[in-house]
């Protein structure tokens, strides 16, 4: 999928949530849809389990108008972060421009942070991607929680941002830090529009 | 939402003064005829000095003239927040036609433009698109376009390529007038010079002027008493003191506010707004670049049309590579400016080497450069002039010659050598070449028919322009044997011309020729005039003295030793030039160098006399005698006189039968 399209004149950007299993991948998603304009938001499609579980990918696009003469779209996605849907997340991640990884910042949630993000580093290799070259940030969701029970920003930075990529504290379900990441994510993608050559 | 004008803001209701004349006249000719002459025009001024009242004359005048003219007035505040509307009801477009099909807009306040990229770059292409279908766009502001913060620069550009005026604050005699206007209109009667004294008081805004009329309106309704000048003043200059000058400027700005404050602030706006500035940065990086590089190599003197095409464009393929190129073009124009420049000085600001659109125009110039630019032949440096050997007889001329070589073209120009053959002109014309030579520039120095060979080759090659320019730019020019240019009209054509060049550019001619210039034939008189108009000196032949002198310069050079006597000796033998004299002494110091014998004048009187040497010959080479020996007894013992070897009996036999 290409980013810029000058032929139509248009602005297409595939961000993905992306971490492990109960992180808030789907929570930032709603949280975005819920303060989108209806006129701007497509249909938030989303596949969930009975019990709330992301089964397949949920789908919120996004269109920011014209800006500077491009049509602009922002395509957010989430993957299931259950372990087992490793083929789907594979899917998903074709073709992203950039990617947030939601950790959860409880303790006890430390390996599967971890191992979620060794998975995004072997799916993205997996397509040939390097993850170094994709924008990718960080939101550490659930900062909400008793202090006892999280890891702090920094302690969160040092356990998983070893590159020093943006990273943002959230609460998801309050809103907190979800605009902030999805600003984030958005300024590194589109600041790759002036040195990355356009494709057609 | 268009404002509709207000039907008081007419050109009929405008007072005139010196101030605003000239924004009225040009905002009368736009009205007269829109989108044909100032297009777009800016008008700027401080706050109530009447843009606004200008603004909706123009519309007012404009449909007077042609009533299905559509004419569109609006503030920026609401031209953004129409944008805004449009934007977020997905009619962007929609929003876009609607001002394309507007003859006159109107757009008031736009210093508010600033920081506002997106509106910025919506009015860049609002204005394009009006240019570009003759409909008149009209815009006002408190501050000329280059002083409006942020401002995109092609914005200011094009507001520079329309018309950008300014109208000041109203004199003395325009505040007085438009007091009495709007007194009259409000029907109000003053005291004798009330006005007057309120025009006096340092308003200069013409709102607050107003207010003060306003303000002795009320007070004289309330009043029993005819309000006097003094209390007029007082009432007023009052109210103005305490008023903050500033405040109107601040007014649109607070007016437009509370629509901004009420809007609910929201998450996805400010999120909206900021992607927005990131596209609009991003995407339009290019004409950033674009704009830097046009704004630089124009400073620099370059044509570049083919970017400003760019800059017109909405969307370029790979811009960064055609920047690339560009500054590459402009870099090979600058080496070749540079070398072009080197050859020839007035060439370093040529237009050819400004447009990198045409390099082959660069290529030619620099072609021709280097034609034109070799130097025009210099003089032999073999000959000096402080070798030159001065004596009684060649004294005048030498002392000409010094002269020339030290203040050329202030004493003899042109300074004519006449000489015959073998007398030392081209000698003497060298040495002066290369005396003038060291002051500095490029000094021809060649023979006639030298000139008139290159003069053939440059025909031939049909660089005639750039044979004419090389001979142009020495700062002397020295002519060998002019009188070879006899009979060759094309030559005396190009001669005559450069003649005059030259003299013209203050440089100095020196020619020398062979016969005296009165007795020159096959030369155009306008030329031998113009030789005659400096300084003619003759050289005579060498004398023995010369000769001597330059013998003994030889021997010095070649033995390391001069011997005097054998010098005289062989000086004072017949020779009707210094290098048949050489010649001469080249034979004796030959044949002493084959017998192994050190060269003396008894030597030297035995291989030309063929005498033994005698102690009379000591005496007679001493003395200026014609070098001839009488004929006498010893005649036939003269080696000269003398025929040594026969040839061959048989081939003179065939000599003598032809």
């Amino acid at each position: 999928m290409s980013l810029v399209n000058f032929t139509a004149r248009e602005i297409t950007c595939k961000l993905v949530y992306y971490g492990p299993g109960r992180s808030g991948k789907t929570t930032n998603l709603q949280y975005v849809y819920g303060r989108v304009p209806e006129s701007r938001r497509g249909r938030m499609v989303s596949l969930a389990t009975q019990t709330d579980r992301t089964l397949f990918f949920d789908f919120l696009p996004l269109e920011l108008g014209t800006i500077s003469g491009f049509t602009t779209k922002f395509q957010l996605y989430t993957v299931p972060g259950q372990s087992y849907y490793n083929a789907t997340r594979k899917l998903v991640l074709q073709g992203a421009d950039g990617v947030v990884f939601v950790g959860d910042s409880q303790a006890r949630r430390f390996d599967d942070n971890l191992e979620s993000l060794q998975n995004l580093q072997d799916n993205l290799l997996a397509q040939g991607v390097d993850i170094r070259q994709l924008p990718v940030v960080f939101q550490y969701n659930k900062q909400d929680l008793p202090r006892d029970l999280i890891l702090s920003h920094d302690e969160m930075d040092d356990a998983l941002n070893f590159r020093a990529v943006p990273s943002y504290p959230a609460d998801a379900l309050h809103g907190t830090g979800v605009f902030e990441t999805l600003r984030g994510i958005s300024e590194l993608v589109l600041k790759r529009l002036a040195v990355g050559s356009p494709v057609a | 939402m268009t404002v509709t004008l207000n039907p008081l803001y007419r050109f009929d209701t405008l007072i005139v003064g010196a101030a605003n004349r000239l924004a009225v006249t040009a905002a009368k000719a736009v009205a007269e005829s829109p989108g044909t002459v100032y297009n777009p025009l800016f008008i700027y001024a401080r706050p109530g000095l009447g843009k606004t009242h200008l603004l909706m004359a123009i519309g007012h005048a404009a449909r007077a003239i042609n009533p299905r003219l559509t004419v569109e007035y609006l503030t920026l505040d609401e031209f953004v927040e129409a944008f805004h509307a449009a934007i977020a009801a997905g009619h962007g477009e929609a929003y876009r036609k609607r001002f394309l099909d507007v003859d006159v807009l109107l757009v008031d306040d736009v210093q508010f433009l600033t920081h506002r990229r997106e509106m910025q770059a919506e009015l860049l292409r609002l204005t394009d698109a009006l240019q570009a279908t003759n409909r008149q766009i009209v815009l006002t502001s408190d501050r000329p376009p280059a002083e409006i913060e942020a401002l995109d620069e092609r914005l200011i550009r094009r507001f520079a390529g329309g018309l950008i005026i300014d109208v000041a604050a109203p004199d003395y005699e325009t505040r007085v007038a438009i007091l009495r206007r709007k007194a009259e209109e409000r029907r109000a009667g003053f005291g004798e010079a009330v006005l007057e004294a309120v025009a006096s008081l340092a308003i200069d805004n013409v709102r607050e002027l107003l207010g003060a009329l306003n303000r002795l309106i009320a007070f004289q309704a309330v009043s029993e008493q005819a309000l006097g000048p003094e209390q007029a003043r007082m009432l007023v200059g009052g109210e103005v003191e305490t008023s903050e000058p500033t405040a109107p400027a601040a007014q649109p700005v607070v007016e437009s506010s509370p629509a901004v404050a009420s809007a609910e602030p929201s998450e996805f706006d400010d999120f909206l707004s900021e992607i927005a500035a990131t596209v609009a940065q991003q995407v339009d990086a290019w004409r950033g670049k674009v704009t830097a590089a046009v704004l630089r190599w124009q400073g620099e003197g370059f044509r570049t049309a083919q970017l400003e095409v760019l800059l017109a464009q909405e969307m370029v393929n790979d811009p960064e590579r055609i920047l690339r190129e560009f500054e590459e073009d402009v870099v090979r124009l600058q080496h070749m400016q540079a070398e072009a420049a080197a050859l020839a000085p007035e060439l370093a600001g040529s237009a050819a080497f400004r447009d990198p659109a045409n390099l082959d125009a660069a290529e030619e110039a620099l072609r021709q450069a280097r034609e034109e630019g070799a130097p025009p032949p210099p003089p032999s440096p073999l000959w000096r002039l402080d070798t030159m050997v001065e004596t009684a007889a060649n004294r005048v001329v030498l002392e000409a010659v010094r002269t020339v070589a030290a203040e050329p073209a202030h004493r003899y120009n042109p300074l004519v050598l006449v000489g015959g053959p073998a007398v030392g002109k081209t000698h003497l014309l060298h040495a002066l070449g290369n005396a003038l030579a060291e002051r500095g520039g490029p000094v021809a120095c060649l023979s006639a028919p030298e000139f008139t060979g290159e003069l053939i080759e440059a025909i031939d090659r049909d660089a005639i322009a750039g044979w004419r320019a090389r001979y142009r730019r020495a700062t002397a020019f020295l002519l060998d044997d002019v009188h070879l240019i006899a009979a060759k009209d094309r030559t005396q054509d190009e001669l005559f011309v450069l003649f005059n060049a030259l003299i013209d550019a203050g440089r100095q001619l020196v020619f020398t020729s062979a016969a005296p210039l009165d007795e020159l034939t096959g030369v155009e008189p306008r030329l031998r005039s113009r030789l005659e108009g400096g300084l003619v000196v003759e050289l005579s032949p060498p004398d023995a003295a010369v000769r001597e002198r330059v013998l003994l310069r030889d021997l010095e050079s070649k033995l390391g030793t001069a011997d005097p006597q054998l010098a005289a000796y062989v000086a004072s033998r017949p020779a009707d030039s210094v290098r048949a004299a050489q010649a001469l002494l080249q034979r004796v110091l030959e044949a002493a160098s084959a017998q192994g014998v050190t060269p003396s004048a008894a030597f030297a009187r035995e291989v030309i006399e063929g005498q033994t040497p005698a102690p009379a010959a000591a005496k007679r080479s001493s003395s200026r005698s014609s070098g001839l020996v009488a004929p006498g007894a010893s005649a036939t013992r003269s080696r000269e006189k003398m025929v040594w070897e026969w040839p061959e009996v048989s081939e003179r036999v065939i000599e003598e039968w032809r």
